[in-house]
């Protein structure tokens, strides 16, 4: 039984299931339908089958997920990702922190961000619009919620449009929902042991 | 024009101003928002989670959240008397034991994934089988809990917004 991974990494891990996820052999017809609109058909990730005990909210979190980070115009698709690292520090997120600051590496060609957030969390001392991305993402996702008028304003100031703040709020609110699904229905360890 | 939508009513997102306008470009966004809500308190199969039950947790975790708006909302949802009211108690955050031991786990963990989420381990997966919590009831929980969780932040977020915009 290999050990759960405790610190942030950029390297994406399993993640190993609490609870037994359904098989597709067993699956009913609305769990089929649900896991159709996944977007891999020929491999179902565990945790998606683990999700696929709820159906009637699988189907909706997809194009929900999808919409938020990746639709056309309003905030950067680097800058969400931002937004929903900020999320996954404050709740200890190991796994969805991997997976978005890899993203959030790829599409910036720049690892320099995410080492400091990592390192420094809230205090990575990063340029003045990331920084007011972060904190603003940082203060929503605690509990309850600390985002203020200021931090707000910090991203006017800083050149966010009303659309992009709108943007914002969707990512790093949306990981208010996926670390709480991901961190707490099973926990991620070492690619290589599986 | 967007039908009823309780996120955009609690983040006070009134027709014609500023914030409506800028929300409704990501319309698709806020109608998907709706629908995974409906999906969380009046599911077609509520399972061992019933409807009453859940209105009351999401009512709890939106007073945890000091989300004013939605407390509104999803106390108006909860049944006022018959045999579900049991349920109906745990929407107050001072209730932690309503004398069913299964629904004092399960406000146990709504409390902790609400309020700590990086403290949840797999422990506290283990102490709802206890308690009798199955598990795909596990999983509907835990949707409930994240989900609610998302839009309570989504209504504080556009409030902000609100504000400035």
């Amino acid at each position: 039984m290999s050990e759960a991974i405790r610190e942030f990494t950029t390297t994406v891990p399993f993640w190993r299931p609490y609870v037994t996820p359904i098989t597709l052999e067993d699956a009913t017809p609305e769990q089929r339908e649900a896991l159709k609109v996944t977007p891999s058909n020929t491999k179902v990730s565990e945790y998606v089958l683990v999700l696929a005990h709820d159906p009637e909210s699988l189907q909706h979190r997809t194009p929900l997920f999808n919409g938020v980070m990746y639709n056309h115009g309003g905030l950067t698709r680097a800058e969400r990702e931002l937004g929903a690292v900020g999320a996954s520090i404050v709740n200890r997120c190991i796994y969805c922190a991997a997976v978005h600051s890899s993203r959030y590496n790829q599409l910036t060609k720049d690892e320099s961000v995410m080492e400091r957030v990592f390192a420094k969390e809230e205090d990575a001392g990063l340029d003045e619009r990331q920084s007011a991305i972060l904190k603003f993402s940082v203060n929503l996702s605690k509990s309850p919620p600390q985002a203020t008028r200021e931090d707000v304003e910090a991203l006017q100031q800083a050149g966010l449009s009303g659309a992009e703040i709108l943007d914002l709020i969707l990512s790093a609110s949306l990981f208010g929902w996926a670390n709480r699904l991901m961190h707490t229905l099973g926990e991620p360890i070492a690619p290589n042991v599986i | 024009m967007m039908i009823e939508n309780t996120t955009l009513r609690a983040a006070g997102a009134e027709a014609g101003s500023r914030l409506a306008d800028i929300v409704e470009g990501r319309a698709d966004i806020m109608a998907l928002t709706q629908a995974a809500e409906d999906a969380v308190l009046s599911p077609g199969v509520a399972g061992g989670l019933s409807p009453a039950l859940r209105a009351a947790l999401a009512c709890r975790m939106a007073r945890l959240s000091l989300a004013p708006a939605l407390v509104a909302h999803y106390e108006s949802l909860l049944p006022q008397a018959g045999e579900e009211a049991a349920s109906a108690r745990l929407a107050d955050p001072a209730c932690t034991d309503n004398g069913n031991p299964r629904d004092a786990a399960i406000v146990r963990h709504v409390d902790l994934v609400t309020q700590s989420p990086k403290s949840a381990t797999k422990g506290h997966i283990d102490a709802l089988r206890d308690a009798g919590v199955g598990e795909s009831d596990i999983v509907r929980l835990a949707e409930l809990i994240a989900f609610i969780n998302y839009q309570l932040r989504v209504v504080a977020g556009l409030r902000l917004l609100g504000e400035i915009a």
